[in-house]
């Protein structure tokens, strides 16, 4: 499956970056292949709406999962309706960090 | 990094006083932003020596070609916002009225109009006593003024990520500026007065901060000149638990450090500057409790 | 004859000096008291009636599913993100919608129409005789004050006087607010932030070509830069107000000043007719 992590550089060494429709980068790791993507936020900067663009963005790239700090619900309406499962992480870790995480089946599912 | 805001709903209750001092007051490595965009006054008060500036581009806005333009009005009866103005006979957009919505463009049949990037303030990155300050001006009457404050912040970010922390001075009021400031922040603090506005505009903003999850404090300012509306501002906190982390007494020091372009703990150990101090040390004890959440 | 309130910096006593000149005014004429600040509206505070709150709306597509081909048009065309369009199924997100019309202009299927909905509310009253109050009040979280403000402004279109208070700052709110007003009053704070506003708050006017004047508030007597930079820029102080405790106190309770000190009411009458003859002047 391919898992979306937010985050604030285009490594799996970056930070996790808290935000969704505003963070930096998207990293889309394949969980199955172990190799990963860096996907630029063009919406970072956005003056409106910059949640359900980028939920848009990541459905175009087949992610199964997004880990992400915090969620607005109109990000989350567009993600639930695709199928895409959302969890948060918070500990101020790397994306790494918050991918063992996720495969250790650790993180609590947005509700 | 601990990302604080300093918050007030109704304007001129101390907020850019109070975010001075503590800037000079908290621990770690710092580095500060002025997000209020429509008056910025933080750095008259901390003395920034300017590293460089930098063009702040807002949402795009709608251009007539007039060498295209047939004059046949569509635009201007489908802008919902009156932004197409007709001087000397011309079409023209006045930019300060334009949405970005583009529907111009959709109705003009002589592709004579498209969205341009304009500029409408300027960022300036600057080097202060406690470490980098990132402050804005806006052109008087420019939309987008939250784009800016999110501006503002990703070039602190930006440039100083490695802070233990990020101190912000939040505009007035409950509107987009305001929803930029506090977005992606740990904590907020209100600064509110004993009075029936203050009250009134610190619930409002309460509401909004609650939106963003972040930890909520409240400091009451001038607070002994209505001991009664500060005891009402004492049970609304006690009710809701929000941590009250301070009150200010009304001290003319403040007007003077305000006069002499410096914070007020740095003109002795007044009674405002000394509640101050009291508030940035229960202020670093609550963060390192959040911290450890 | 339409007069403005206004200031750079929040605070400076805004509300204050529009509520004491309307109520003033109100005992001998009909004064329309217009609260503009609609993110933080606080003239009904000083004027606590009963009212009526109606919804002030702005038209919001709703697209009929059944005809919709999902071909996302609309949600490439959207400034905003308010619509997502996904292979089976389309949402809209309507605290995102600025209700600028395109998705309803562009759809090839015409599956889109428009429905009101409500952004904030607007209430009318007559707590006095002589005073009408008109309140905007922006829903928490919206970002549309502006409509609001037009909204708030037409209620009071052709009343005979109307005083509007404005929001604090320079962006589109307060041009919205000052946009048609026939002169304005800065209200201001004889400190460096009160007059570095003051300052932003004079080339807005300008712009706009609306006649000002200025009033100080709060002063503790050291109001000499505030006074010269007035004096370069050709605007009347119409009156000093000194900082003291008892004003102070009848702010916090929200009381008038020129109800709990009637003498005062002199000085906001004078305040009054210096205003009338700079709208005089311009016109």
């Amino acid at each position: 499956m391919k898992v979306c992590i937010t985050a604030q550089g285009a490594l799996l060494e970056s930070k996790v970056e808290n935000r969704f429709g505003r963070a930096p980068y998207f990293i889309i790791a394949d969980t199955e292949t172990g190799s990963f993507e860096a996907v630029v936020n063009p919406f970072a900067d956005g003056s409106g709406g910059v949640g359900p663009k980028a939920a848009n963005l990541i459905i175009e790239h087949q992610a199964g999962a997004l880990i992400s700090g915090l969620l607005g619900g109109n990000a989350k309406a567009v993600l639930d309706m695709a199928g895409v499962e959302q969890f948060v992480y918070q500990a101020g870790g790397t994306v790494s960090d918050a991918l063992d995480a996720f495969k250790k089946n650790t993180l609590d599912r947005v509700k | 990094m601990i990302r604080i805001a300093v918050v007030s709903g109704k304007g001129g209750t101390g907020k850019t006083m109070i975010t001075a001092a503590l800037s000079c007051l908290l621990k770690g490595s710092l580095v500060l932003a002025d997000c209020d965009v429509d008056a910025a006054n933080l750095s008259l008060v901390l003395s920034p020596r300017l590293i460089r500036t930098d063009p702040f581009m807002g949402m795009k806005a709608a251009v007539i070609d007039p060498d295209l333009c047939t004059e046949c009005g569509a635009c201007r009866e489908h802008c919902r916002f009156d932004a197409v103005e007709i001087d000397d006979g011309a079409y023209q957009i006045n930019p300060s009225r334009c949405e970005g919505c583009a529907v111009c463009t959709l109705v003009c049949p002589a592709d004579a109009v498209t969205m341009q990037p304009r500029q409408t303030g300027v960022i300036m990155y600057s080097e202060v006593d406690r470490g980098h300050l990132v402050h804005a001006r806006l052109v008087p009457g420019a939309g987008n003024s939250g784009l800016l404050v999110h501006a503002v912040k990703k070039t602190a970010l930006q440039e100083d990520g490695d802070a233990e922390k990020f101190l912000v001075d939040g505009p007035p009021g409950t509107g987009c500026p305001l929803i930029s400031s506090v977005s992606g922040m740990n904590a907020v603090i209100v600064v509110t007065e004993p009075s029936v506005s203050g009250l009134h505009d610190m619930k409002r903003v309460i509401t909004v901060c609650r939106q963003f999850r972040v930890k909520i404090f409240v400091v009451i300012n001038r607070y002994d000149l209505d001991v009664t509306k500060t005891e009402e501002t004492e049970a609304y906190c006690l009710e809701e638990s929000i941590p009250l982390i301070g009150k200010i007494p009304f001290d003319p020091a403040v007007i003077s450090a305000v006069r002499a372009g410096v914070p007020v703990t740095d003109q002795g150990q007044g009674p405002a500057s000394l509640s101050i101090c009291g508030i940035a040390d229960t202020l670093e004890k609550e963060l390192v409790n959040l911290a450890a959440r | 004859m339409k007069l403005a309130i206004a200031s750079g910096k929040g605070g400076t006593g805004k509300s204050m000096t529009a509520a004491n000149l309307a109520f003033t005014l109100a005992s001998d004429r009909l004064v329309s008291l217009v609260d503009c600040d609609v993110e933080e509206p606080n003239l009904h505070l000083f004027f606590p009636s009963k009212t009526t709150p109606r919804d002030v709306t702005l038209p919001i597509p709703v697209i009929d599913e059944s005809v919709c081909t999902y071909c996302g048009k609309c949600g490439e065309f959207c400034r905003y993100g308010a619509i997502s369009v996904l292979p089976k199924k389309i949402l809209f997100f309507a605290d995102l919608c600025h209700s600028c019309g395109g998705c309803t202009l562009l759809c090839p299927e015409h599956a889109i129409h428009e429905v009101p909905k409500r952004i904030g509310t607007l209430s009318v009253s007559t707590p006095l005789p002589g005073l009408k109050l008109v309140t905007g009040t922006l829903d928490s979280g919206s970002p549309l004050a502006v409509p609001i403000i037009h909204a708030v402004k037409l209620e009071a279109e052709s009343d005979p006087l109307v005083i509007l208070d404005t929001a604090p700052g320079t962006s589109c709110p307060v041009v919205e607010a000052l946009e048609g007003c026939d002169a304005c009053i800065l209200v201001t704070e004889s400190t460096p932030f009160g007059l570095h506003d003051l300052e932003l708050a004079v080339d807005v006017t300008k712009r706009l070509g609306i006649p000002a004047a200025v009033i100080i508030n709060r002063s503790d007597g050291k109001d000499e830069e505030t006074l010269r930079f007035c004096e370069q820029q050709d605007l009347p102080v119409l009156l000093t107000i000194p900082f003291s405790r008892e004003i102070a106190a009848v702010q916090s309770r929200g009381d008038l000043l020129c109800r709990a000190y009637p003498e005062w009411q002199k000085a906001f009458r004078l305040v009054f007719s210096k205003a009338e003859s700079l709208m005089e002047a311009k016109s």
